[in-house]
């Protein structure tokens, strides 16, 4: 049981990783990007061309994950995304899932439709067992990565100035470019490294979640849980949501095999019946 | 050319309120080319069906989007539902007669859209999105788990459709089943129609509008949009019926976020408000569709999304424009035809 | 019997106190004004009566009846209604839609889905009455977006009275409407049937002291004075409040 929970932290890092950048982008603009799985997926399958076919080490392909899509983010947000800011909520949706079924397709004829393993270094393989706890050295990896992250995300929100700058527009955009901010470039340099982060969980994540053109549209419903359920106004909203429901999904894939998905699901209905506006929205704890 | 002033009476006024809810001469038009349809392309049956399909589909989703404002990406949830009941009524033989199937999963559909309404009035516009599309996803699960009834990942095997109303075989060249979608979607259009312009409609179009006026005089908006809600699932679950029917197979992707998401499109080809943004837009998408899987029969769905980020960067609004100003023009040539006033207290139209 | 009365109503959002044990009396067929400098609580208070704004404690009665848990659509039903400060119109609609959509509302033909709108006699007669009692005939088919702003204000109310109600509240109906638009507005406000109650809120003085036969005056969310105007404009301290001048002076 106590595995379970492990992986279940473990997985519910890496959607936090993978979601924290969408989460960003909402309650930024206030902008919908349905399209934040297909930059999951880029990184992954740069990470898969890199390791595989290039040979370059596993330590470096992750950091070359993060900082091609992080460019990808940043291009597009610049030439794209720009355009589609002021619009409609149903406008958004729109885009970013003409994004999404451009991106799959493109995946698809380029690298194949089959699922795609990153060669992970034996160091990598097996597990620990801990007071016997049976801990997948990948999944230990991938708890350290992620938390050290969360950490480095949480003080550069709190500490930096780039972070309150960050944290002023998130608030109140008007006021904020009343202030001097450049909420632009705060957003751009902030939608690019979302963008990054998301290809670097795409690229973690490729073992455990499985890599193939799908994966925008399969685990896309995931990362918009975890910012609808956590909220958009911190960092600890959608890392606690991605924990529960990381923890939910595991438990509920070992304990009722068939139901699978239900039960987070299930989970995000009743949060959001119980709080529309997500669990650690604006207005209940600040 | 004599000018008006004074009271106007009431009798004008029921007359044009009532004369706005008239058929126009371009809807008869192309109610009529619909049917004759049949005869005129004979070869083309199975498109022509899909497209009435996901046609009433379309018009599930505007009568909740173009006039009440509510943005979702569940409709599939009530299209699989109503198309797995249909399946599973024919297969297991608890209701023979389609049209009788065909109005139960309907209701079954307008059902759970009742219960989920509830849901879908609380919250932004992303928590919309995420529960509809949430519920759908999970009935997805749901079907997935009891594959032993629904056959799972292979789809619903097995399904025997009975003659419609006894009578018309689904034959192989499909005609029957286009004849008879396209009289269900007919009735449901002429429903959805008698809806909207109703007082009932008026009240849906002021809630979206501006909610907050719209309780102010007295309206219980929450109690309209859980109506509207549910009738529009019943629409949705219709379409699932239908589809289910005419192929006699139902599978998951019925629940898909595809399924979801091609509708959007639909309404975003066609036009949202007017009732027949989903006909048309679901006859050019199927047109499309078509063009293109027979073009790149693989990657069909890049050059889908392509249109779908075309649309949006040139601006909805500029092709919604374009759509208004050519219905626009329509309806004056429509008022011209029939005669109708076209405005009243005012200057009578020249030639009176 | 007062139309309305309020007992010990207060609103509080966290530590600021928006309305202080304010007990509003409104007398049947009364022409009541509610003034107060700005900021000083007045859509507070008449959000708090409309059921937008719950209040943090006290009691509203509408004609004899605790409607202080009632919700904002069903206090319409029971004879309240009210107009915006800022005009809450529907846009996209005509003045015609618009009215004709209350009145069908009020007699309870809003649920019908089968019937068209513009069938019965009753809610046509209606529709034109009002029309013309709010000076909308000439553009009743215009839509309300391009409207001619006095106009819109004139529907906004038009909207409120549609609802036939007993207490008709108006928010500063005045506000932004240009001098050329003006007189049709107080005209109409003046031609307002006796049997409908007004409680108004305004800043023009010459407006609430030609109109109203009793005033209120809110101050940081206290009732401050009350009673007849001749009584209220030579109440020093409401002079003081007004004009900021000492006391003694």
């Amino acid at each position: 049981m106590l595995t379970i929970l492990f992986d279940g932290i473990a997985y519910g890092m890496l959607l936090f990783v993978l979601a924290c950048g969408l989460s960003v982008t909402l309650g930024l603009m206030n902008f919908i990007n349905l399209a934040h799985g297909s930059f999951a997926m880029v990184g992954g399958y740069c990470t898969v061309i890199v390791v595989n076919r290039l040979g370059i080490p596993f330590a470096l392909g992750l950091p070359i994950a993060f900082l091609v899509t992080a460019l990808i983010g940043g291009l597009f947000e610049r030439t794209l995304y720009v355009h589609v800011y002021s619009r409609s909520h149903l406008d958004q949706v729109l885009f970013t899932i003409g994004l999404v079924f451009m991106s799959v397709a493109a995946i698809d004829y380029t690298m194949g439709s089959s699922q795609q393993f990153v060669q992970i270094p034996d160091a990598l393989q097996g597990q620990f067992d801990v007071f016997g706890i049976g801990m997948g050295k990948y999944r230990l990896l991938i708890i350290v990565i992620c938390g050290l992250l969360t950490v480095a995300l949480q003080l550069t929100l709190a500490k930096t100035r780039f972070g309150s700058r960050l944290r002023a527009a998130v608030d109140d955009q008007r006021v904020a470019r009343g202030l001097g901010i450049n909420v632009g470039a705060v957003f751009g340099i902030t939608f690019a490294v979302g963008s990054g982060l998301a290809g670097l969980g795409g690229a973690l994540g490729a073992e455990i979640l499985g890599l193939d053109p799908t994966f925008p549209l399969k685990y896309m419903i995931y990362f918009l849980i975890v910012v609808t359920v956590g909220g958009t106004s911190s960092i600890t909203g959608p890392f606690l949501a991605s924990i529960l429901l990381g923890i939910g999904d595991v438990a509920g894939k070992y304990y009722v095999p068939k139901l699978g998905a239900f039960v987070i699901y299930a989970i995000m209905i009743v949060v959001l019946i119980w709080r529309p506006q997500g669990l650690f929205a604006r207005g209940t704890a600040r | 050319m004599t000018v008006k002033h004074g009271p106007v009476p009431a009798d004008d006024v029921s007359a044009y309120l009532k004369s706005r809810a008239r058929w126009s001469p371009l809807e008869i038009a192309f109610w009529i080319f619909a049917f004759a349809t049949i005869w005129l392309f004979p070869g083309k049956y199975l498109i022509l069906k899909d497209a009435a399909i996901l046609a009433l589909f379309a018009l599930s989703l505007d009568l909740i989007l173009g006039y009440a404002g509510i943005l979702s990406l569940g409709q599939a949830a009530f299209f699989g539902l109503a198309g797995y009941f249909a399946g599973l009524a024919a297969k297991y033989g608890f209701i023979n007669e389609p049209v009788i199937a065909l109005v139960c999963s309907g209701i079954v559909a307008a059902a759970l859209g009742f219960v989920t309404s509830f849901l879908v009035l609380r919250g932004s516009d992303l928590t919309r999105l995420m529960v509809t599309l949430g519920v759908s996803l999970m009935l997805g699960e749901v079907a997935n788990r009891y594959s032993d009834i629904t056959g799972g990942a292979d789809g619903l095997q097995g399904v025997d459709i009975a003659p419609i109303l006894g009578r018309f075989n689904f034959d192989l060249y499909g005609h029957n089943g286009y004849v008879y979608c396209l009289v269900v979607l007919f009735v449901c259009f002429v429903i959805a129609r008698r809806i909207i312009y109703s007082p009932f409609g008026l009240s849906l179009r002021a809630i979206k509008e501006n909610g907050l006026r719209a309780a102010a005089i007295g309206i219980p908006v929450k109690w309209r949009l859980v109506a509207i809600y549910t009738i529009s699932a019943g629409f949705a679950g219709i379409a699932g019926g239908l589809l289910t029917q005419t192929t006699a197979f139902c599978s998951l992707d019925v629940f898909s976020l595809e399924r979801s998401a091609d509708l959007l499109l639909v309404l975003i080809i066609g036009g949202t408000g007017y009732l027949y943004g989903g006909l048309i837009g679901a006859v050019i998408y199927k047109l499309l569709q078509d063009w293109i899987a027979n073009l790149t029969p693989q990657y069909w769905q890049f050059w889908i999304g392509l249109v779908l980020v075309a649309i949006v960067l040139v601006g909805r609004d500029r092709i919604g424009g374009g759509n208004a100003a050519l219905r626009a023009a329509v309806s004056r040539l429509g008022a011209r035809m029939t005669g109708r006033p076209a405005a009243l207290g005012n200057a009578a139209p020249d030639g009176n | 019997m007062p139309i309305l009365e309020t007992i010990g109503l207060e609103k509080r959002f966290g530590g600021i106190v928006a309305a202080h044990n304010v007990n509003l009396t409104v007398e049947k067929g009364a022409r009541h004004a509610l003034i107060g400098p700005n900021g000083a609580g007045k859509t507070t208070v008449i959000n708090m009566l409309t059921g937008v704004l719950k209040p943090t404690t006290g009691r509203i009665m509408l004609e004899g009846r605790d409607i202080t848990a009632v919700v904002p659509h069903q206090r319409v039903r029971l004879g309240m209604a009210r107009t915006f400060q800022i005009n809450q119109l529907f846009l996209d609609l005509t003045p015609l839609e618009s009215i004709g959509l209350v009145v069908s509302e009020r007699l309870g033909l809003g649920g019908d889905w089968w019937r068209l709108v513009g069938t019965k006699s009753a809610v046509t007669e209606e529709i034109v009455e009002i029309v013309k009692r709010f000076r909308l005939t000439d553009v009743m088919h215009v839509r309300t977006a391009i409207l001619p702003y006095g106009k819109q204000r004139l529907l906004e109310i038009a909207l409120a009275f549609a609802c036939r109600p007993h207490l008709l509240l108006l928010d500063e109906p005045a506000a932004g409407v240009p001098e050329v638009e003006r007189h049709e507005l107080l005209a109409t406000i003046e031609a307002l049937p006796a049997e409908v109650t007004v409680l108004l809120i305004e800043h023009d003085m010459d407006l609430v002291f030609s109109f109203a036969d009793r005033i209120s005056v809110l101050v940081n969310g206290t009732l401050f004075v009350d009673g007849a105007p001749e009584d209220v404009a030579r109440d020093p301290r409401v002079k003081a409040v007004y004009l900021g001048e000492d006391l003694d002076a």
